[in-house]
């Protein structure tokens, strides 16, 4: 048996309609006979048998759609011929997809490298009247200076760099200042049946879930995520959230840390963890340095109730956090003893506003209440 | 110690072609106007008188059949220099010369080479209007098969076509109308052919590269002779080959410089300026202090006024401004 | 010039055999195609010879091995009278690295260099310009061949056409241009494209000598081929040859045929040159049916066999792309 499917007949033809049956079965066929007619695109085209035979079956009724290949009878033949196999190519491997970076300052990539070459923090450098930090911007720059941790990152420049930035940021943008006291009782203890159950190695920090949850709350406040450039701000929209890290022999740095939805707690404190380690050795990429796209200053424990950060430019936004500790509180009705932190956020007026803060922080106070969440 | 003797672009082309012709009888020359004329430009001025009509043969206005004809000459083992008088007629021998000459040896896989020179001139400059001031170098240098050149000195212009006659595979070989009567020169003797690969590095120099090639290569160095004057040191590349482009000498510029501007007397889109860039962008990008620019003519069919017509096409001024551009002043 | 009084050809059983079973083959191999087409084994465009196969077979009778073809799209029974081998045509159709082009052309662009078979070409009337350079390559070096140039009527409205008839007749140059006139340009007939349908007019309105054949009669063309072909060898200049053909089939396989009737190419049918010369060697007793039958079967052999190698024939690998678009002893520069 046989099986005689829709012929292909074009190089643009997908499909046929079988219009007509010339042949029934039972039938004998001849070689070249006309055995049905197919309307297509183009017109109605007559189709041939190219052996002679029988046909046994109509597998498909007149009127319908057909795929080119698909089967429409089934002929008996008298020499079943063999069936070959034909060799396919191997389809060539696809190139990878390479995903650009988010965009930043306006820095040329000449500049770039001999910024790096320097040991220059870009960010430093003051962009030339059209708004592009190009070579002409790093003229005149020393050569790299011996560095006092002996790493990669040269401390002084370091230093030099985030006062500028710091002078900076105070000279050309307008800061407010929003805070909220939010209640961490729920997040602190969950935090910590979390942690019994693991290894003392594995266990979370209390800054991994606030990161977290400042990476969410940057998703739903977008204005606060972002770079103000050219009298305007470009909303970025991955999170890559400087960490204020301190650094030995003084000074403090907030490489960024990327943080997508997906990511978990654990693979968050992995992260931080890692990027801990390098500054402490001096091994960061440049790139972690100049992409943040808003930052976190966690004080941490054992140090002040509120801070009032600096935005770090071009952010428009910084995220202060002071130590978690207990306090008297108000929970339905009655006086209560509560583990409370106060939060606090700088915007830049020109991109933000208070409005914005304010559902920032609001959402970081709900978010707190249900800790398995993040 | 070599001498030099001066001569003209056109001068240098006629004894291109008759050099040619005393030393390889099968070299032939094909074209409207070639032989009684002399060649629409001179170009073979005198020839027909030494080499006789067979190997000078005038053409009828037939575009499509002499070009064709050129092809199955090589084909036959002849090496014929078809001449299209200008390239805004050789649009009528685009199906020879895309369909056959550049796609027989891949059609056949391998068993036929068109040893095939074309020559036209090309470009603008002479109040010729919209029909016959067309650059498109780019059309011929998009195509796989084809090699395409564009002489813009006297020693090119004097030397490349030995070399092309030599290639088995077809040439094309643009000569900038506003050339012809540009004085250079060549030595005296010696061997004078000029090799079909390569751009040539026409003035070193360290703050930006100008990148161009055939009529646009007096006007980029004359751009770069002002603004010495400046302080600015603009490394001037001439092309050379079209296609293919000579990527190593464009990108090795670029590194040193970190700005490049390219001078295309084409329209810029779709230009060879385009690909030029996009070469660079991919091969140099972290070189770049400046985006890469491009001096073209611009959108409109070339004006026949005078000062429309300047307006319209790349000029010294222009690329003068495109280099400040560059430098960000 | 007229065709029948010509000098004699020898219808020898030998040359009749040759005659038919060439044109049998052409026959055989096309169908073959048409259903593999049908099984996307051969892809792109297809034209069949069916029907024409006189033409091309009687024609290459007149030709040594040292002239030149040029041919169209529909070439694949020029390519098996001229002496490629069905072996690499088929591969060349199945686009399989053992094709006469290694693939790289398919059914439109089948070449070979030792035959002198130049093509295979898709644009109507793009082979008579280069046509034309290889007979006037011959020229200028003093060899006597012919070039053979094949093309249908659908060619004279082009501009290519008239420039290289009027080279050829310009220039006195030793061609055979073979116009198979079948009617239609596609699906255009030919009195709805042609002010003049008279293709020996246009031949002679460029002063080059032309005749019309009957082109279903194998031998009616062989004997004209031959006479014009000699007349080009003694340097009589160009000939013009239409032949009055017909197509069997559609244009190319995605063709409802809807500018024709049934009823017209039932009429060419019963004419058909392989049946016309069947009939005759068999009322001459020329041959005798197990001699046709045994022509058959050896046909049928030889396309199967042909169609077994394409299939077990390799693909060129994927790495191998950018071979021979121009020589590679120069393909060292960069870019």
């Amino acid at each position: 048996m046989t099986a005689f499917r829709m012929p292909s007949l074009g190089a643009d033809m997908d499909e046929g309609t079988l219009t007509e049956w010339l042949k029934q079965p039972g039938d004998n066929l001849k070689r070249g006979d006309i055995i049905a007619v197919v309307e297509t695109q183009k017109g109605a085209i007559e189709i041939e048998v190219f052996h002679d035979g029988v046909l046994e079956t109509i597998h498909v009724k007149t009127g319908t759609r057909v795929p080119v290949g698909q089967v429409l009878a089934t002929i008996r033949t008298a020499k079943e011929p063999e069936s070959i196999q034909a060799v396919v190519p191997q389809p060539a491997p696809k190139p990878p997809v390479i995903i650009p970076e988010a965009p930043g300052l306006k820095v040329t990539p000449a500049a770039r490298i001999r910024a790096r070459e320097r040991g220059v923090d870009i960010q430093s450098i003051s962009p030339g009247q059209d708004g592009i930090i190009g070579l002409k911007e790093l003229e005149g720059l020393s050569q790299p200076a011996q560095s006092r941790s002996g790493h990669g990152i040269n401390l002084d420049e370091m230093r030099k760099a985030i006062a500028a930035a710091m002078a900076r940021s105070k000279r050309e943008i307008p800061h407010y200042y929003v805070g909220s006291i939010i209640d961490m009782t729920a997040m602190v203890e969950w935090l910590a049946t979390e942690n019994a159950r693991r290894a003392v190695a594995d266990r979370i920090l209390a800054a991994v879930p606030i990161i977290k949850a400042c990476a969410l709350g940057l998703k739903q406040v977008p204005e606060l995520n972002g770079h103000f450039l050219n009298d305007h701000l470009m909303r970025i929209a991955e999170v890559k959230l400087g960490i204020g890290i301190a650094m030995r022999g003084g000074g403090l740095i907030a490489p960024a840390l990327s943080i997508p939805d997906t990511l978990s707690l654990a693979q968050t404190m992995q992260q931080l963890s890692d990027l801990v380690a390098r500054v402490r050795g001096g091994r960061l990429r440049s790139s972690e340095l100049t992409n943040a796209t808003a930052t976190l200053s966690n004080l941490g424990d054992g140090s002040a109730d509120m801070v009032l950060p600096v935005i770090y430019p071009p952010q428009v936004a910084i995220i202060g956090v002071g130590q978690i500790e207990d306090r008297p509180w108000v929970v339905n009705g009655a006086l209560a003893v509560r583990k409370l932190a106060t939060f606090t956020v700088a915007g830049d007026h020109r991109a933000n506003d208070g409005r914005s803060a304010a559902r920032f922080l609001r959402y970081l106070a709900e978010i707190f209440q249900k800790p398995e969440t993040l | 110690m070599s001498s030099q003797r001066k001569l003209t672009y056109r001068d240098a082309v006629r004894e291109a072609i008759q050099d040619a012709m005393r030393r390889d009888v099968r070299v032939f020359l094909m074209g409207e106007d070639v032989g009684r004329y002399g060649g629409a430009y001179g170009c073979s001025k005198g020839l027909l008188a030494e080499f006789g009509e067979e190997r000078i043969r005038d053409t009828p206005l037939a575009e499509a059949g002499f070009t064709g004809a050129g092809i199955g000459a090589a084909l036959g083992g002849m090496r014929p220099i078809v001449e299209i008088m200008t390239v805004n007629f050789s649009l009528l021998a685009l199906d020879q010369i895309v369909n056959t000459a550049a796609t027989i040896r891949h059609m056949s896989g391998g068993q036929f080479s068109v040893p095939l020179v074309i020559r036209m001139a090309t470009g603008a400059g002479r109040q010729l209007a919209a029909q016959h001031s067309h650059s498109l170098e780019n059309w011929y240098a998009h195509v796989p098969g084809i090699k395409v050149i564009a002489p813009a000195t006297v020693p090119d212009a004097r030397g490349m076509l030995w070399t092309a006659l030599q290639d088995p595979d077809p040439v094309i070989i643009f000569e900038h109308a506003t050339l012809y009567n540009d004085e250079g020169e060549i030595a005296s003797e010696g061997d004078l052919s000029m090799p079909i690969e390569g751009a040539a590095i026409r003035r070193p120099g360290t703050d930006c590269s100008i990148i161009t090639y055939g009529g646009s290569l007096k006007k980029a160095i004359r751009a770069a002779e002002e603004l010495q004057g400046e302080n600015i040191s603009c490394e001037v590349i001439d092309l050379r080959v079209l296609r293919p482009l000579d990527a190593k000498s464009i990108l090795a510029s670029v590194e040193k410089t970190h700005r490049a501007l390219v001078v295309d007397e084409g329209w810029r889109t779709g230009s060879l300026a385009a690909e030029v860039s996009a070469l660079i962008m991919e091969g140099a990008f972290f070189s770049l202090d400046v985006p890469v620019a491009r001096e073209c003519s611009a959108e409109v069919p070339i004006p026949y006024a005078r000062h429309l017509e300047t307006a319209a096409t790349p000029q010294v001024a222009g690329i003068v401004t495109a280099v400040h551009g560059l430098l960000r002043q | 010039m007229n065709p029948s009084a010509s000098k004699k050809i020898h219808l020898t059983r030998e040359h009749c055999t040759k005659l038919l079973r060439v044109m049998k083959l052409i026959r055989r191999f096309e169908e073959r195609c048409a259903e593999l087409y049908g099984e996307q084994k051969i892809r792109g465009f297809l034209h069949l010879y069916i029907g024409e196969e006189a033409v091309a077979v009687g024609v290459m009778e007149a030709l040594t091995p040292e002239d030149a073809v040029v041919a169209t799209y529909r070439e694949h029974g020029h390519a098996l009278a001229r002496g490629l081998h069905a072996h690499e045509v088929m591969a060349e159709m199945y686009g399989k690295a053992t094709g006469s082009s290694r693939g790289r052309g398919g059914s439109m662009h089948i070449f070979n260099a030792e035959q002198r078979f130049y093509g295979g070409n898709a644009i109507v009337g793009g082979g008579l310009p280069m046509a034309v350079g290889l007979a006037l390559a011959d020229k200028m070096s003093g060899r006597v061949r012919v070039t053979c140039c094949f093309f249908g009527e659908g060619a004279a409205a082009e501009g290519e056409f008239h420039e290289s008839l009027n080279l050829a007749a310009l220039w006195k140059l030793p061609m055979l241009f073979i116009c198979e006139n079948n009617g239609y340009a596609m699906g255009t007939a030919l009195v709805r494209s042609e002010s003049e349908i008279d293709m020996c007019r246009h031949a002679q309105s460029y002063r080059i000598p032309a005749a019309s054949v009957d082109g279903m009669d194998v031998v009616a063309v062989e004997v004209a081929a031959r006479q014009a072909a000699q007349a080009v060898r003694n340097g009589e200049g160009p000939q013009f040859l239409e032949m009055r053909t017909y197509r069997f089939r559609a244009h190319s396989m995605f063709d409802p045929e809807l500018y024709r009737d049934k009823a017209e190419v039932e009429k060419w049918k019963e004419r058909g040159p392989i049946k016309r010369f069947r009939e005759w060697l068999l009322s001459t007793g020329t041959l005798h049916e197990t001699d046709i039958a045994a022509i058959e079967t050896s046909v049928a052999d030889e396309v199967e066999n042909a169609v077994q190698f394409a299939e077990n024939s390799p693909w060129e690998p994927e790495a191998d792309l950018l071979r021979d678009v121009v020589t590679p002893a120069l393909q060292g520069a960069t870019s």
